[in-house]
């Protein structure tokens, strides 16, 4: 069953084959024979899962399930989820037991998933190798001594290595779609406001953005009908109707414009990463669609000013994690500047720290203008960047990350780990949704194909990715895992 | 030297929504503690914050009593810093972009002219909680229920010069936000609270000299003691060649003196920057003007229709508009007596009289607008007379009774305008006293004037004070001067 899809388990339940209980309980086996050599769980919530499994089975045997109904999901630890621990990868939450449900959360609840538990990730999202957790480095399941990629690694690695069909993650400048790339699995980041940030513990709020991560475009397709939509408690999500995400996953390509940036294929870019990609754009034309080359000028000025915005957001987002009220307190504080620098000391590791130091000093008096603002308005030109692109083209189409997964440990310099993020932090700013799907191998190692589209186009990125992945293998690929 | 003080204000005003400005949490005040505080206000993580209208709506209202432009964007920033009663480490408040831009308040000095005061600007922002030094045995206790409540800070330019200017400038922001119903303006309770910027300069010089800051000062009295005491402080040290240390300093009610808090080195830089969290506010024309549909009648308006239709003089008026409540209950004074002037007398003299006597405001009066005009009415009907109505007054002030009426006649105080009545009475007086009588006959003309008080008097003592006073007055003279 751990091979299925969303979409072949959501027609398993309701044709009878298999009940909520049983796979459920046959994914947690599964957690509990694979993850310790993983690490992709941070908290396996099998109490709630099996109740959740056997409410669900009730629904749809009076009648009233969903498509949803009953599947089980796993959530990345930064998603507030109500009596269970949501530690957001960090020590500094390792004791705090959310006291109420994201709303994603709770409209995928009310859609009647299973919950599995909370996956692992980089502390607070900031990392691009899951490798910044409290709770150890996640494993990526096509090779243990490779990372997953980052932040949302432990649900990608959860997905691809079968223990569950789908994952939550977040994504700021990448985290949901590189480690997609990595670990072999489709990864979407909708539009900025789609979907709610409510009950996501925030690390750069004007960036960050939930999506769905799971086999295929379909089953993303099919999570984002129950994730999107307006929510009162997030003055940023947008009110705008949320399509049937399902709906037109095959409308045919013929006529599709693709654009090819000139500066995602430049230097730095390895050549394996290159030709997959170049042969999924390949696939495209014989679906019937044209290729050109676009220019989005402003690609080198994207990490800088992600490296100004979202620290400055971060720095003062985690302002909140003071030891007063909740998380990890120092012992025995002498007085409050004592109880506050020994608190934050050992509650954030390196990553978190280097970024609340860097964004204090960015948003410092006599730094703001040279560093905040100039940021923002090298935002304001990526985005232009984009809106342009989208005039003369319906999607835009390069590499997910500039190269397959690399080893645990070979990224020990910050800005060398920033540059994995060289293809993807561009969308956040602009606010634009990304999608990546597996597009080949090289070294048996995953490559990720990355497609973007104008603002509210996520109903096409995932027809776009649907047609290919009906084209197309490399979605079916698991990596081997010794049972 | 002739030092001239140079003084702005910054004075905060609670809004009196009925939940907080980012969350649904409710803001009354004096619950116990971190009852009123919801996942938003103890910054959970996760929580977001959402704009209540509620406040936008009064904050509008308010820079469209002062005249003020009202932009059509605003933009909520955070200003960062750590406080154990800062949940989320920062303050959302307004920077750069504030909800109301500049506008002015008219104040009345004491001897009646009138100052225009300009505003800088008025911002909306969120309160902190309380931090609890007491009873938690060497530790602090934090109480977060008025965390997230709403407050509008109405920023001055450095346009007053004295402690009374001052003083006055905070009553007539007080007059405004009361009249408009958007703060219940209650200093004791902390619903307006000032921050107060002194500094000295040589008379005639116009560059302004180093300032002081007075944080959290919280009555008009403390706000006047305050700058009393600032002006002496600081031109004792200018006296004496010193330089004035731009700081922060604090007042202590009790000492009656300021201290210094935190000089300038000592500041914090706050970071400010746009809050993701919340859009930039944008408010149309069609916004505003509703929002213009909705203002009462303001002070200065009031002001100037109690002079110029009820004919009262600028003092009266002036007194009776300094709030709202206050207002509405000589309007509606005024109404049932239908005398102006003699609501006013009473309003003024016998009421605030009796109720600063007791240390109650206006909205603690025992004696209703009803019950008084009641009372006035029937003074001007000559049901009773002055004497009588003190005593009604009195009763009422007791609540000895329900109406003016029901006490006037259970205790027989009704004015007796019967002729045959007083002139017996007067008969009565004047053959029980030949001695006076004698003495008035003999007195000259202006003299007499006088004496027929005493005639008068024991008329009315015998009347038990119902007699009219005019009508006993009469009547008395024409039988003595009979007698010449």
């Amino acid at each position: 069953m751990h091979d299925k899809t969303l979409a072949e388990l959501a027609r398993g339940l309701a044709a009878g084959d298999f009940s909520s209980r049983e796979l459920t309980t046959s994914l947690l086996a599964r957690i509990k024979r694979h993850d310790p050599a993983i690490n992709s769980f941070i908290t396996v919530t099998e109490e709630q899962a099996l109740e959740d499994a056997d409410a669900a089975d009730a629904l749809r045997h009076r009648g009233e399930a969903g498509v949803l109904g009953g599947l089980p999901l796993a959530y990345k630890d930064i998603f507030c989820t109500e009596g269970v621990r949501t530690s957001a990868g960090s020590k500094m939450l390792d004791n705090f037991i959310a006291p109420y449900n994201a709303t994603v959360v709770e409209k995928l609840r009310h859609a009647g998933t299973v919950s599995l538990g909370k996956t692992n990730m980089d502390e607070f999202a900031m990392g691009s190798s899951n490798e910044n957790s409290y709770y150890g480095p996640v494993k990526n399941p096509w090779n243990p001594t490779l990372v997953p990629g980052g932040s949302s690694g432990g649900s990608a690695a959860a997905v691809a290595a079968g223990l569950a069909p789908a994952a939550l993650g977040t994504d700021t400048g990448g985290s949901i779609r590189q480690p997609a790339a990595f670990c072999g699995i489709t990864g979407l980041k909708p539009t900025y406001g789609r979907i709610s940030r409510y009950g996501m513990i925030a690390y750069a709020s004007s960036l960050d953005q939930a999506g769905p991560m799971a086999r295929t475009a379909e089953d993303c397709a099919m999570l984002m009908n129950a994730m999107a939509g307006h929510d009162a408690r997030d003055s940023t999500s947008v009110a705008r109707n949320v399509p049937d995400y399902t709906q037109d996953l095959d409308k045919p390509l013929n006529g599709l414009k693709i654009g090819l940036p000139v500066e995602y294929f430049g230097e730095g870019l390895a050549p394996e990463v290159e030709s997959a990609v170049r042969e999924a754009v390949k696939v495209y034309e014989s679906l019937g669609a044209q290729v050109i080359d676009v220019s989005l000028p402003h690609t080198r000025l994207a990490i800088p000013a992600y490296y100004v915005i979202a620290p400055a957001e971060a720095s003062s987002n985690l302002s909140r994690y003071d030891g007063v009220r909740f998380g990890h307190r120092c012992e025995d504080p002498a007085d409050l500047e004592d109880l506050y620098k020994r608190t934050r000391a050992e509650g954030f590791g390196d990553e978190v720290k280097r970024r609340i130091l860097i964004g204090t000093h960015t948003l410092s008096e006599g730094f703001f203008d040279a560093y905040y603002r100039k940021a923002q308005q090298v935002r304001r030109l990526i985005r232009q960047d984009f809106l342009d692109a989208f005039t003369r083209v319906d999607v835009l189409m390069g590499p997910a990350a500039p190269t397959t997964a690399f080893e645990l440990g070979a990224k020990a310099d910050p800005v060398q780990m920033y540059l994995q993020d060289i293809y993807t932090i561009a969308i956040n700013l602009a606010g634009i949704p990304g999608i990546s799907v597996p597009a080949g191998l090289a070294d048996n190692r995953p490559v990720g194909l990355q497609i973007l589209g104008p603002h509210f186009g996520e109903a096409h990125l995932l027809n776009v990715a649907h047609v290919y992945q009906q084209a197309t293998d490399w979605h079916q690929r698991r990596p081997e895992i010794k049972e | 030297m002739q030092w001239e003080p140079v003084i702005g204000l910054e004075v905060h005003v609670q809004l009196s929504t009925c939940s907080k400005i980012f969350s649904g949490a409710s803001t009354a005040f004096g619950a116990e503690a971190n009852t009123q505080a919801c996942g938003i206000d103890l910054a959970l993580p996760g929580t977001l914050p959402v704009l209540n209208e509620n406040a936008v709506a009064m904050a509008v209202r308010f820079g469209l009593a002062i005249n003020a432009e009202i932009p059509e964007y605003s933009v909520f920033e955070r200003k960062n810093y750590f406080y154990p009663d800062l949940p989320k480490g920062y303050q959302t408040s307004q920077m750069a972009h504030p909800v109301v831009g500049r506008g002015e308040v008219d104040i009345t000095l004491g001897d009646g002219t009138i100052k225009t005061v300009r505003i800088h600007h008025a911002h909306m922002e969120e309160d902190a909680g309380k931090s609890l030094h007491e009873d938690y045995s060497g530790m602090t206790g934090i109480d977060l229920n008025r965390a997230g409540t709403p407050l509008l800070e109405i920023v001055s330019e450095p346009d007053m010069h004295s402690a009374e200017e001052a003083s006055a400038y905070i009553r007539a922001i007080h007059a405004i936000v009361t009249y408009l119903g958007i703060s219940d303006g209650n200093m004791a309770e902390g619903s307006m609270r000032c921050d107060v910027n002194v500094s000295l300069r040589p008379k005639g010089q116009e560059k302004l000299g180093t300032r002081a800051e007075i944080k959290n000062v919280n009555s008009f009295r403390f706000v006047e003691r305050a700058i009393a005491f600032e002006i002496e402080r600081q031109s004792e040290i200018l006296e004496e060649g010193g330089v004035i240390v731009q700081e922060t300093r604090l007042y202590n009610p009790d000492l009656d003196e300021t201290r210094s808090m935190r000089t300038k080195e000592e500041a914090n830089d706050y970071r400010y920057f746009p809050c993701p969290d919340l859009l930039p506010l944008m408010l149309d024309e069609a916004y505003i003007e509703h929002q213009r549909s909705l203002l009462p009648e303001l002070p200065s308006e009031k002001r100037q229709r109690f002079v110029e239709s009820l004919g009262l003089s600028t003092y009266d008026a002036d007194v009776l508009t300094g709030s709202r409540p206050l207002a509405e209950y000589f309007e509606a004074v005024q109404k049932l007596c239908g005398d102006a002037k003699l609501a006013a007398n009473w309003v003024q003299g016998d009421l605030l009289g009796r109720l600063n006597r007791d240390g109650l405001d206006i909205t603690q009066t025992p004696v209703n607008a009803e019950q008084l005009g009641g009372l006035l009415a029937r003074l001007q009907d000559d049901t009773i007379n002055g004497k009588a109505a003190k005593q009604v007054f009195a009763d009422l002030w007791e609540c000895r009774g329900e109406t003016a009426d029901e006490i006037i006649e259970t205790r027989g105080l009704k004015q007796v305008t019967d002729t045959g009545a007083i002139e017996s009475l007067c008969d009565q007086v004047i053959a029980d006293n030949p001695v006076q009588v004698t003495q008035y006959r003999e007195a000259s003309e202006d003299k007499r004037g006088k004496m027929i008080g005493f005639f008068v008097g024991q008329v009315m003592k015998a009347s038990r004070g119902t007699a009219n006073p005019p009508q006993v007055n009469a009547m008395l003279t024409e039988k003595l001067d009979a007698l010449l």
